[in-house]
């Protein structure tokens, strides 16, 4: 499935400090109608593009206090969190709130 | 240096001292003079007025004549007008915060005719402020923040009432202070002062201008208005420490804080005088390095949400006995974090390390900062080894060392060269030195206080950054 994950607000300094990954995520379908989810996409995104200190990007099988998630530039509290599903060339953005000023 | 070089900088010296201390008479003989005249500008216009009868023989909609003439171009604005600008006179806005966010949004809230502009800061204004907060100007560098943020936002609109709250914003004055503004912007620095302001803006009822910007990016919404979420909706839980980025340590570029600060200022402006759709409910992304700026939908106020939520927990009460700095790990002034990860014997002082220096003791002297800050300063015969490398390089400081010992054989046969670690400030050199012990370069020592300790014990022409 193609996606395009984008890191912000420093996270993107967990994955080479490239902001945009226009990724392919292969993931199991147990059956045909299943889709990817979000908790699903997390765990990929840790395993594949994130490259130094994970505690940093996800906290137990979430995201860490202070992340927003926005799946096509919407908040993911608002489609389902971690149970939201994700739909081919959907744009993932997660970015971590900035305090500075 | 020739005797003469070292007059010239002498003159020099005498010269910058005296024309600060002009330039700063100059500033308090001018706000001198414009309280003697301000008032009887008022009183003339006033005395005017009342043997008319009314503020003006013409209907104005109760905007006096010098006001028509001020805002013109927002009197003419179709979607502004006279309505708009009359409620904007009559607001009161608070900014916290005189930094890189304040700094424009108080000059517009000045410029724009806000009736009654607070600010709240404690901090004095520094060298290493001037590139992004740009209402400060140099004669005032190492007066407080608060007097020469006033003074600009007066000399922009002497008619705004400017109030100056010198203090560091605490739950025992929150209330009190935010008691007497329609809006609050939140223009400061650290996580632990943004929960404050937002609970103390849920307790009160206030709507908050949030903004933030680091590096190169910016973050702004409203929190607290038209049924949108306050900041614990969005941000429950407080993240850890060592996520925080700071404009010190990591860098800000100027312009990225004045942006997000206009914007606050329009944000508020919007609100104080009722027009247009404020950023509720929304969040404004902003990434100057790509120009680009991406508006977000987000959640709405949350049922459960501890401050705001059906069943809060928070009322004045409660909010005054709320221990912010606990709840975030962080100190609500922003200090420096200072370690004490090592013994006292893996540690020198910069004084120390000078005396090692001068005697030429054999030694390596490792910085582990990231490469673009050993770019700006460094001490002599450092090698710079970042300490997200240090893993890798290991071999690279033994073949050191071991030719350093190599080097020294015969004049001192049993001592070995010595390693020493030095940092910004020696936090990141004790973690390096831990790192180190642990894999076998037992003898490593840290630098205490890091170069700012150098510059501030040893050498003060060492610049700092
Ligand atoms: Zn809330």
């Amino acid at each position: 499935m193609q996606l395009t994950l984008e890191f912000g607000g420093g996270l993107e300094l967990l994955c080479d400090s490239k902001k945009i990954h226009n990724v392919n995520v292969e993931f199991e379908q147990q059956n045909k109608e299943d889709k990817l989810t979000m908790k699903g996409l997390l765990s990929w995104v840790r395993t594949n593009l994130i490259k130094e200190r994970p505690e940093m990007f996800m906290k137990g099988d979430t995201v860490r206090p202070g992340v927003l998630v926005l799946v096509n530039d919407c908040d993911w509290e608002l489609s389902g969190q971690l149970s939201t599903t994700l739909e081919e060339k959907d744009v993932v953005v997660f970015i971590s709130t900035l305090h500075g000023g | 240096m020739s005797s003469l070089a070292s007059e010239i900088l002498q003159e020099l010296e005498s010269l910058k001292s005296e024309k600060t201390k002009i330039e700063q008479k100059i500033s308090q003989l001018e706000s001198q003079l414009k309280d003697i005249n301000l008032p009887k500008q008022h009183a003339s216009s006033a005395s005017a007025a009342s043997s008319n009868g009314s503020s003006s023989p013409y209907p104005t909609n109760g905007l006096e004549p010098h006001m028509i003439h001020r805002y013109s171009r927002h009197l003419v604005l179709p979607s502004f007008g006279v309505q708009g600008q009359a409620n904007l006179l009559k607001s009161s806005i608070l900014v916290v915060g005189a930094g890189g966010l304040g700094a424009p949004a108080l000059l517009y809230f000045a410029a724009s005719g806000v009736g009654k502009l607070g600010i709240v800061d404690h901090d004095k204004v520094e060298l290493s402020n001037m590139h992004r907060q740009i209402i400060h100007t140099e004669a005032y560098i190492g007066q407080p923040k608060v007097k020469s943020a006033a003074a600009a936002c007066r000399a922009v609109n002497s008619s705004v009432e400017v109030v100056e709250h010198e203090e560091a914003l605490r739950t025992s004055n929150a209330l009190e202070i935010f008691s007497k503004y329609d809006i609050i912007v939140d223009a400061t620095d650290n996580a632990p002062t943004r929960y404050l302001i937002s609970d103390c803006c849920v307790v009160l009822g206030k709507p908050l201008v949030s903004g933030a910007a680091v590096g190169l990016e910016g973050q702004l919404t409203i929190y607290n208005h038209n049924g949108g979420p306050c900041y614990r909706c969005l941000f429950p839980t407080p993240p850890p420490r060592s996520a925080c980025q700071s404009c010190a340590d990591n860098g800000v570029l100027g312009v990225v804080p004045g942006i997000i600060g206009c914007l606050q200022a329009l944000e508020a402006i919007k609100i104080a005088a009722a027009v247009g759709e404020p950023l509720s409910g929304r969040m404004l992304l902003f990434d100057a390095l790509s120009s680009r700026i991406r508006v977000v939908k987000i959640r709405g106020r949350s049922m459960h949400c501890e401050a705001c939520g059906d069943n809060a927990r928070f009322n004045k009460q409660y909010f005054r006995e709320f221990d912010y700095e606990k709840f975030t790990q962080t100190p609500l002034r922003v200090p420096p974090l200072k370690l004490n990860l090592l013994p006292s014997e893996s540690r020198i002082s910069s004084m120390e390390y000078k005396e090692i220096t001068l005697n030429k003791e054999p030694h390596v002297l490792v910085d582990v900062r990231p490469a673009h800050h050993f770019k700006i300063v460094s001490l002599p015969n450092s090698l710079n080894i970042p300490f997200s490398t240090l893993e890798s390089r290991l071999p690279e400081i033994s073949s050191i060392l071991k030719k350093d010992e190599e080097e020294e054989k015969g004049a001192v046969s049993e001592s070995s060269a010595q390693l020493y670690v030095v940092c910004r400030r020696g936090n990141d050199s004790q973690r390096a030195v831990q790192y180190l012990h642990k894999m076998g370069f037992t003898s490593a020592k840290d630098i205490v206080g890091g170069l700012e300790s150098w510059a501030q014990n040893v050498d003060p022409n060492f610049p700092t950054y």
